[in-house]
């Protein structure tokens, strides 16, 4: 695994990750964080992405904090989140201000729907990548993938809402690694 | 019904909903548009609902429709004061988790906690992405052009290295070329 060198490069490396992320930013920050820089593996990005989500907050600028937390401590934290936000928020602003033009231009909404079409694409893609990070899971690979299936259908088709689904697998998958691991 | 705007109500607002925004501040989406539209009338229907998709078409995390919101109350200083307000407690509240976490991580209810969550973090992620690709599958038009999309845009992303933005930018341009 590689580290950030210096406070600018986790900077400009958060700042690129965010410029590129078009409705969301979960596809690009495993691309970059994983498998660019490697800065992290495949199961500690799930990992962190686990924490990232059960705490209030956006999870990938959560994941941000936590990754520049690591590696240069407060400081870090605070610049990562800047970078993650900075730069994006000055483009959305200039486009809020420029919005009543745009908005009644067909061509900006069929370019609207074509990238929104990528996006869906980009996070699957990266759910399915990511899924072999189960295979070193302590539940094993059946009960860890019949949980995610379970989670992707309560959340996906059944629409309950998160807090539910966090309660009802995310403590049965703790106490089911809980009894596997017990000493 | 409108209320005179003021920016400390706008902070104090959206920094009460920071620690609730569980799985991120769109779960409070509800919330705020019961304040900004319904309860204050800073904001019509028809700016709250384009502040949202306007945030998700761009570049960034969507967290930053809130400052779109903001800046639409408010101006500028609208923009920074509500993304001060959702951004603060949660900052907070993770970096001081994170670092207990790193500090007992070999804890056994610590270990069972990330092995016991990762299942369903990948499960939430494909929903996302079903969920996103799901009003596509519904629409009449554009349809199976939109289907194609999505569906070579998960077989780039796994087989080849293609820079990511890249494929956004093309299916903005085939999109607005009227070919999806």
């Amino acid at each position: 695994m590689n580290r950030p060198e210096s406070l600018t490069e986790l900077f400009l490396a958060f700042s690129r990750l965010a410029l590129q992320g078009f409705g969301g930013v979960l596809a690009i920050a495993q691309r970059e964080l994983v498998e660019h820089h490697h800065w992290m593996s495949k199961e500690e990005f799930v990992e962190t992405l686990a924490i990232a989500q059960v705490l209030p907050g956006p999870n990938v600028v959560n994941l941000s904090m936590m990754i520049g937390d690591r590696f240069f401590g407060l400081r870090g934290a605070v610049v990562a989140l800047a970078g993650m936000l900075v730069a994006p928020a000055i483009i959305v602003l200039a486009l809020a201000a420029a919005f009543d033009q745009l908005a009644r231009h067909p061509m900006a909404i069929n370019a609207l729907r074509g990238m929104g079409a990528v996006s869906a694409g980009l996070i699957l893609a990266t759910g399915i990548k990511l899924l072999p990070a189960l295979k070193k899971s302590p539940l094993g690979r059946p009960l860890a993938l019949g949980l995610a299936l379970t989670a992707f259908v309560l959340i996906g088709l059944l629409r309950w809402p998160l807090v539910n689904v966090l309660a009802l697998l995310g403590g049965s998958g703790m106490f089911l690694a809980w009894w596997r691991t017990r000493p | 019904m409108t209320t005179p705007v003021d920016l400390l109500g706008l902070f104090l607002h959206f920094l009460t909903l920071s620690l609730l925004s569980i799985g991120g501040a769109i779960t409070t989406v509800p919330e705020m548009h019961r304040y900004l539209v319904d309860k204050t009338g800073w904001l019509s229907d028809t700016d709250f609902t384009s502040s949202i998709a306007l945030a998700q078409a761009a570049p960034g995390p969507n967290i930053l429709f809130v400052a779109v919101l903001g800046y639409n109350v408010a101006g500028l200083t609208g923009a920074a004061a509500a993304m001060a307000g959702i951004m603060l407690p949660s900052s907070v509240l993770t970096v001081t988790a994170t670092r207990w976490a790193r500090a007992n991580r070999e804890h056994i209810v610590l270990r069972a906690f990330s092995a016991g969550m990762m299942p369903l973090t990948l499960g939430l992620i494909i929903a996302t992405g079903w969920l996103l690709a799901l009003p596509f599958l519904r629409a009449d038009e554009h349809r199976w052009s939109t289907l194609a999309m999505i569906a070579v845009t998960v077989l780039l992303t796994l087989k080849t290295r293609l820079g990511l933005v890249w494929m956004v930018l093309g299916g903005g341009v085939l999109g607005a070329l009227g070919l999806v």
